[in-house]
């Protein structure tokens, strides 16, 4: 834990004390060391699973000879390219569970890391367009409520009355019949959380190796060794690989091939407004998510371009029809201008669920497979994937994502739409 | 927007086109092992550089035919009519 009077301690005393040296005197929120030739573990990729993984390994399991490893910069990857959404609306027992533990990390994430992520507990709203949507609602809030998760079931005027700028018309391509909300759920500052997790692993020793490409994963008997970068051999008995987007690629340099395509999933911001949408919304009928951001700007996204991609930038089709599916829900943003659009690569897995475990390979742990959804997952995969490795076996919550669930046939497909790498 | 060469039509919008994905991976015969299967329906190369891909011109002249595309850079290497594979044998 960081002293409270040290320096380091974020606090309105230290806000006070610094603000007398006019701002000069903040010290660096993380050492940038050089890599040593060895560590008991190490993670490869510092976004925010990467970054959440080696701080639960040093806080919760003693673990600290660490090194996370960045071929970029830390958070430059799907961590900053998300819709910043939060939220445990599952209705298998599986994903619920995982993901109410994480969205319950969440809750006191900022007290713990000493760092405001800026978690905003606005609500989650799932549209329902139909009669059979709104039964298959009640019964994930139903299963939710079964698994201690907030749930409600909201009828058209409900609806109305909470998202006051949403046409709830009948003259509309998509008639709004209610909706399911989690009022826990929400959105947080993404850089944040990445920032948050880098500066107290760093606390604890953790190093933290940003530009420095993993090149090969060298492996002796069936045993991992060492990892080969841009920046020298380093040895290891221990590597977990949260590089979500390109897990295949690194999968491949230890010669496992994974369940899992690439992607490209574009997001979009709007210039600021002044607040107008004052929770998360989302529509399955042509498949968007919009919420407003605490500096104004509507953020919205919607499907992946659906071919395999590796660039972090897609194409213009997508975003018309997902600009489109935004003005059938809110014709009052007609006019607002678009300021950015983005691409991230996802890790689409075979039945649309995260695969955090152990691989064939020993020493070597997966943490992969997020598809459209990881940012919510931060923490408790940081943390799951932490007792994996420390432990050289999955946690309770985890064991339902097993690689092995693949062959088994104990599949994890929230939608029940079969081996398609395109569900959630 | 991808420029989509259909083997009969030439260059179209990709708006024009429905993507299915892998085109190198092969059905087995029922008989085969469960491993085989498995890699059929679940398991990937997923390149980061070249791909083969199986499009089907949905909008057009409906015609599956198979693309060679950069993953990375989108760039369009060749296409190849689906019915060119049964015709070598």
């Amino acid at each position: 834990m960081l002293k409270i009077f040290s320096n380091r301690q974020y606090s309105g005393l230290s806000l006070a004390r610094n603000a007398l040296s006019r701002h000069k005197k903040w010290p660096r929120a993380w050492r940038d060391p050089e890599p040593k030739n060895s560590y008991d573990v190490v993670i490869i990729g510092a976004g925010g699973h990467g970054l959440a993984t080696a701080y639960y390994l040093a806080e919760m399991h003693g673990i600290r000879n660490i090194a996370v490893l960045e071929k970029g910069w830390l958070g430059g990857g799907n961590t900053g390219r998300n819709t910043t959404i939060v939220r445990s609306n599952y209705l298998l027992d599986g994903n619920a569970k995982f993901y109410e533990h994480s969205l319950k990390l969440w809750e006191s994430l900022s007290q713990q890391l000493n760092y405001n992520v800026m978690f905003s507990q606005r609500g989650v709203l799932n549209l329902a367009h139909s009669d059979s949507e709104m039964e298959s609602f009640s019964i994930r809030g139903n299963a939710m409520r079964f698994n201690g998760i907030d749930a409600e079931l909201l009828m058209p005027d409900q609806v109305r009355r909470s998202v006051p700028y949403l046409d709830c018309s009948q003259n509309t391509r998509y008639p709004i019949f209610g909706g399911l909300l989690q009022k826990r759920g929400g959105t947080a500052r993404h850089d944040a959380v990445a920032w948050g997790f880098a500066r107290c692993a760093d606390a604890h020793g953790v190093d933290i190796i940003q530009n420095c490409e993993v090149t090969g994963i060298k492996t002796s008997g069936n045993k991992v060794t060492a990892v080969e970068t841009s920046r020298g051999e380093i040895r290891t008995g221990k590597i977990g690989l949260a590089v979500a987007g390109n897990s295949g690629r690194l999968a491949a340099m230890a010669g496992l091939r994974l369940p899992i395509e690439s992607h490209v999933l574009q997001a979009i911001v709007t210039e600021p407004l002044k607040p107008i949408i004052h929770t998360v919304v989302t529509s399955g009928a042509s498949h968007v998510y919009i919420n407003q951001t605490d500096k104004g700007e509507v953020l919205f996204g919607g499907d992946l371009d659906l071919y395999n991609s590796y660039a972090q930038r897609g194409n213009l089709p997508r975003i018309e029809y997902v600009v489109q599916s935004v003005l059938t829900l809110f014709p009052c943003l007609s006019r607002v201008r678009m300021m950015r659009t983005w691409g991230g690569v996802m890790d689409m897995s075979m039945d649309g669920s995260p695969i955090i475990g152990k691989t064939p390979i020993d020493g070597l742990y997966l943490n992969s497979g997020w598809c459209y959804g990881g940012f919510k997952a931060t923490p408790g995969s940081g943390w799951c994937f932490a007792h994996t490795i420390a432990h050289d076996q999955p946690h309770m919550l985890n064991e339902p994502f097993s690689l092995e669930r693949f062959s088994s046939g104990a599949l994890l497909d929230e939608k029940g739409s079969g081996a398609f790498p395109n569900s959630h | 927007m991808l420029l989509i060469p259909c083997p009969y039509c030439g260059d179209r919008a990709q708006t024009e086109f429905t993507y299915r994905g892998d085109a190198t991976v092969e059905r087995p015969v029922a008989e085969d092992s469960a491993e085989k299967w498995y890699d059929y329906v679940y398991t990937r190369d997923n390149p980061r550089g070249e791909h083969t891909e199986w499009w089907h011109h949905t909008s057009g002249c409906r015609r599956w035919f198979k693309i060679r595309r950069n993953t990375w850079t989108h760039e369009i290497l060749g296409s190849e009519s689906a019915i060119s594979d049964q015709l070598k044998g």
